[in-house]
């Protein structure tokens, strides 16, 4: 038998080289199809520009793309799909953390390149960091230091905290009321509301939000649970003397359900797609909307940025093989439509920024006004911390 | 909390309390009546919002609320003409398949019909402002709706004590079969009972739509708060779904009121499992006639014939061979497989020959992975010692939690196991320095030599096969003729000296331990577990392998743990909406096999 295995093992090592660069993608796409399907069109518009302009590294680009079914064991068994039967050379996909965090230790059991493109965890680079494992989206920490000299120039005291209550609630709330309370000691936290994911009691939340008397609020909201708070707040008059910080609530996925509800004067981390006019985002856009007749979400510049960093790693590598591409991404230097960024040798870590500015109502639609864009590369903590967690 | 936030949070309790009775009394309705447990009702709650939506530019809200609700009695209607009606003689629990295909497929259609994103809705012309209540403003549409709940609540209590309709559902409440012996014309009443019920939650969506968006995630978030209530309250009991979802409303309320957020997670399963401890038919609840008829026959469990042994003994021996033929991907599906297949083989035991329903088994099959997963990671054990030790993490909890679960009957036990399950979960997902929180435990692999797919699937197929014949062993011993006569005739059981709770105690324990092997080798074979593990899809999954398989055939979870693991992975690769081909092939196979794919491949016959 053992030379049967031999021989089959024989087999599969001596196929035929492919002439193509594989990636094998995975997302929830049944889960969260609101922001996956922006980020399907995304990659799939890069995956035909870099093909049209001649592939890379003398290959030509393929995706396979599955549905991880949402969860990680379903994840890692699609994931093994891809590495076993379609032979894929690079992973790439997932949105939730904790299924990203398990695609990322399958790729470090596998030793296989994964680029984690959307999720926000500051684990699967740092804690749970492993060397087969990039990850392409500013992380929460980072977006959540992004609010903070806002923060710091209102000289509010007392803040009260709202989150959903999981990994990315609770890791962006400790790093905003760390990195606060370092820059202005005097801060009071008031009030802290940790409600379920996606099932946020939003009458009670504010009411208590409104009881502890806040001069400002921090929220980690999102999607369902932003949209029933705001309805809540702007009915209950939260927000008329509150001002309040929310993360990701200026990305067009969650600003674009709030219509006429968009709070005026919030501060958010977001992407104002139609008024970005930098030549780079102004390209992408266009040929975004030629392609697709609708414009570009968050998720769309995520989808084309990752296919596009494989494909540059592939150039600068001249080859597919795994460990050159990882050398080759580790402080690869790129266009996206937001501008130039670097891959991060130390952690993996992409520089990719976001946009803060604040919310605005324009013609009963929620739009970012007064923004500015935040390179993700100065929002990162010490390489001494990064080295720490790493545990290197 | 100062005076005027109490009674603003006692308003806030008393808004979602409405919302949560307006759905919850239709379901109740519906299993008090039929005794079917509708997990298609959050999926009608559903449509009622998407069609309330839709009809909302057309007619205006107001219209568009009795317009929705009507529409969505009216499938109900025909649900229960086309689908339903052809299953009341098939054996219980198989209406539970049908309504969860139907959740798979309204949840595509929605998909299909609405898109993915999240919609928030108009608010209510008229209501949409707030007024000053001790100084704060609260909503008027909440005003609406706490005034609406005891409307709804004394419309139904009147057609129920005032109308001929009513005596006959009462009746068929308190003894279904004794009212069809009577003449009632059972089919009319369980249509229009099904209908109303339908219309309730058309009318419970429509109505939540000004206070949250309508969302594809809902179905099921609201089917398992609207079940809580039910059990709560007592089955069939409309006042007692009313009185029940006060509870959990103001309990809710007042946990975020003084700062105890996080305890919104879980706290509903506290209170059913706690209101079920202490009164095992709900609040309000009464002792359910025992069922008699056609679907409560469950025919005796016969030991394998030969052919069926020799042809299992051919498949385990194709199973050993198979790595001859690849090292690939099949033997990636097939560990998930021979997993599920042990998950399902224990879950029967405790359903087919316990006679036990369970909504919560994923607890079992989680700890015994967390367990594993803990022993690996914090305490340094060897691979196989952790594995070995992760199914007694699963049956020391099964233990204390049977004691409870086993004084219980039929949909309330199997509330408790879902509450006990909860409890578990949210533990487990909010305790970041011992179970890693949502992300969970991360690096959980198997030994060198274990670690090849080829070894792994050795392993597992090893502990698939000598679970199962433990487990077939067990069930033709004596323990097992006790089991299924306490089954039966728990009286009869008791008469001749079988310590009848004794007995479940045990299966529930046995089924815990293998479970939670399953467990075990689960987190062994993906390097990390998280807590969707021990959540709710986990524990429906393991159901409908049951119930496909037939709960009343042997090696049924077996085939159904395969068909089913084999259908989520091939029909997911193939199909963009996979979820309704899924729920089509269920209904496919609950229609054509009512007696479950075990029935094809069976035994001998009884004589």
């Amino acid at each position: 038998m053992r030379t049967l295995i031999a021989l089959l093992l024989l087999a599969t090592a001596t196929n035929a080289p492919s002439q193509t660069l594989k990636i094998g993608e995975l997302n929830s796409y049944k889960v969260f199809p609101a922001f996956l399907e922006p980020y399907k069109k995304g990659w799939q518009l890069a995956l035909e520009e870099i093909n049209a302009a001649g592939g890379a590294a003398g290959r030509k680009l393929e995706i396979v793309s599955r549905d991880d079914g949402g969860t990680p064991g379903d994840a890692v068994r699609v994931a093994e799909e891809l590495i076993a039967r379609e032979k894929v050379d690079v992973l790439m996909g997932t949105f939730a953390s904790h299924v990203g965090l398990a695609v990322a230790n399958l790729a470090n059991q596998r030793k296989i390149l994964f680029l984690a493109a959307e999720p926000l965890t500051d684990k699967i680079v740092w804690e749970n960091g492993n060397r087969y494992t990039f990850r392409l989206r500013p992380s929460t920490y980072m977006q959540t230091a992004m609010l903070i000299p806002e923060a710091l120039k209102l000289k509010k005291k007392r803040w009260a905290i709202v989150y959903p209550n999981y990994e990315y609630g609770q890791s962006a709330t400790a790093s905003f009321k760390k990195l606060l309370k370092q820059a202005q000691p005097d801060v009071e936290f008031v009030a802290e509301q940790a409600p379920p994911l996606g099932k946020i009691d939003a009458g009670a939340v504010v009411q208590a939000l409104a009881e502890a008397k806040p001069d400002a609020i921090f929220s980690s909201l999102f999607a369902v649970d932003l949209q029933k708070f705001v309805r809540e707040g702007n009915t209950r008059g939260l927000f008329k003397s509150t001002v309040v910080f929310n993360l990701l609530a200026g990305e067009p996925e969650y600003l674009d359900t709030l219509k006429d509800e968009t709070p005026e004067g919030w501060w958010v981390t977001g992407y104002p797609w139609s008024e970005i006019d930098t030549p780079e985002h102004r390209r992408f856009r266009d040929a975004y909307q030629k392609r697709w007749n609708d414009y570009p979400r968050q998720g769309s510049v995520v989808g084309y940025t990752a296919v596009y960093s494989v494909a540059n790693a592939a150039k600068r590598a001249g080859s597919i093989d795994t460990e050159k591409l990882i050398e080759a991404l580790k402080g690869l230097q790129m266009p996206t439509p937001f501008g130039q960024i670097l891959w991060r040798p130390i952690d993996h870590q992409s520089t990719m920024g976001a946009y803060v500015g604040q919310l605005a109502q324009k013609a009963g639609r929620g739009v970012m006004v007064d923004w500015r864009y935040a390179d993700g590369a100065t929002y990162q903590p010490s390489d001494r911390e990064i080295r720490a967690l790493r545990k290197e | 909390m100062s005076g005027s936030a109490v009674l603003l949070q006692f308003l806030n309790g008393l808004a979602g309390a409405s919302s949560l009775f307006l759905v919850a009394a239709g379901l109740s309705l519906i299993f008090g009546v039929t005794r079917i447990v509708n997990f298609a009702h959050g999926s009608l709650f559903m449509l009622g919002m998407y069609a309330a939506l839709a009809l909302e530019p057309h007619v205006g809200f107001w219209w568009s609320v009795p317009l929705a609700a009507l529409a969505v009695g009216a499938l109900g209607a025909l649900l229960e003409a086309l689908l339903l009606r052809r299953l009341y003689a098939a054996p219980e629990l198989l209406q539970l398949l049908a309504t969860f295909a139907l959740v798979l497929l309204i949840k595509d259609f929605a998909l299909w019909a609405w898109g993915p994103e999240d919609l928030l809705g108009p608010r209510a012309p008229g209501l949409d402002g707030a007024v000053r209540i001790a100084g704060s403003r609260f909503p008027e549409y909440d005003l609406f709706l706490i005034a609406l709940g005891p409307l709804v609540l004394g419309a139904l209590w009147a057609l129920l004590r005032r109308t001929r309709w009513g005596i006959l559902v009462r009746a068929a409440t308190q003894d279904r079969e004794m009212a069809g012996a009577l003449g009632v014309d059972e089919r009319r009443l369980f249509a229009s009972v099904f209908a109303l019920g339908a219309l309730l939650a058309g009318l419970g969506g429509a109505l939540q739509l000004p206070r949250e968006p309508a969302t594809l995630a809902i179905d099921l978030q609201i089917v398992v708060d609207a079940f809580v209530v039910v059990v709560i309250g007592g089955l069939g009991s409309i006042p007692g779904a009313f009185l029940a979802a006060l509870l959990i409303g103001e309990i809710k309320a007042f946990c975020i009121g003084l700062g105890y957020s996080e305890f919104t997670l879980a706290i509903e399963f506290v209170v059913m499992a706690a209101v079920l401890v202490l009164r095992p038919w709900g609040l309000l609840g009464r002792l359910p006639a025992p069922r008699r008829g056609p679907g409560a026959l469950e025919p005796p469990l016969a030991p394998p014939s030969r052919a069926v042994l020799l042809a299992l003994a051919g498949v385990a021996a194709g199973l050993c061979a198979l790595p001859l033929a690849t090292g690939g991907y099949a033997l990636v599906l097939l560990t998930d497989i021979l997993v599920f297949a042990i998950f399902a083989v224990s879950l029967h035991f405790l359903m087919g020959p316990g006679g036990m329903l369970s909504f919560g088994h994923a607890a079992y099959f989680g700890l015994g992975a967390y367990g594993a997963g803990l022993l690996t990671l914090k305490a340094g054990a060897p691979m196989m010692l952790a594995l070995l030790a992760a199914p007694f993490a699963a049956a020391s909890a099964a233990l204390v939690f049977g004691w409870f679960c086993v004084r219980l009957q039929g949909v309330y036990l199997a509330m408790l196991t879902l509450a006990f399950a909860q409890i578990v979960w949210s533990v487990v997902y909010q305790w970041n320095a011992f179970t890693g929180g949502s992300n969970g435990l991360i690096g959980i692999w198997p030994a060198a030599w274990l670690s090849a797919r080829t070894a792994y699937y050795y392993l597992t197929l090893a502990a698939c096969l000598a679970a199962t014949a433990c487990m077939w062993r067990m069930l033709f011993a004596p323990f097992g003729y006790a089991l299924r006569a306490g089954r039966d005739s728990p009286l009869r059981a008791g008469a001749i000296g079988i310590d009848v709770r004794a007995h479940q105690w045990a299966a529930f324990v046995f089924a815990g331990l293998f479970a939670g092997l399953a467990g075990g080798l689960y987190a062994f074979s993906k390097g990390s577990i998280s807590p969707e593990a021990l959540a709710v899809p986990r524990s429906v999954d393991g159901l409908v392998m049951v119930l496909l398989g037939g709960v009343h055939t042997l090696i049924g979870p077996l085939w159904g743990a395969a068909l089913f693991t084999w259908l989520q992975d091939s029909v997911a690769r193939g199909f963009d909406y996979w979820r309704a081909v899924i729920g089509a092939v269920i209904l496919l196979l609950v229609l054509v096999l009512p007696g479950g794919l075990g029935s094809l491949l069976r035994g001998r016959r009884a004589p």
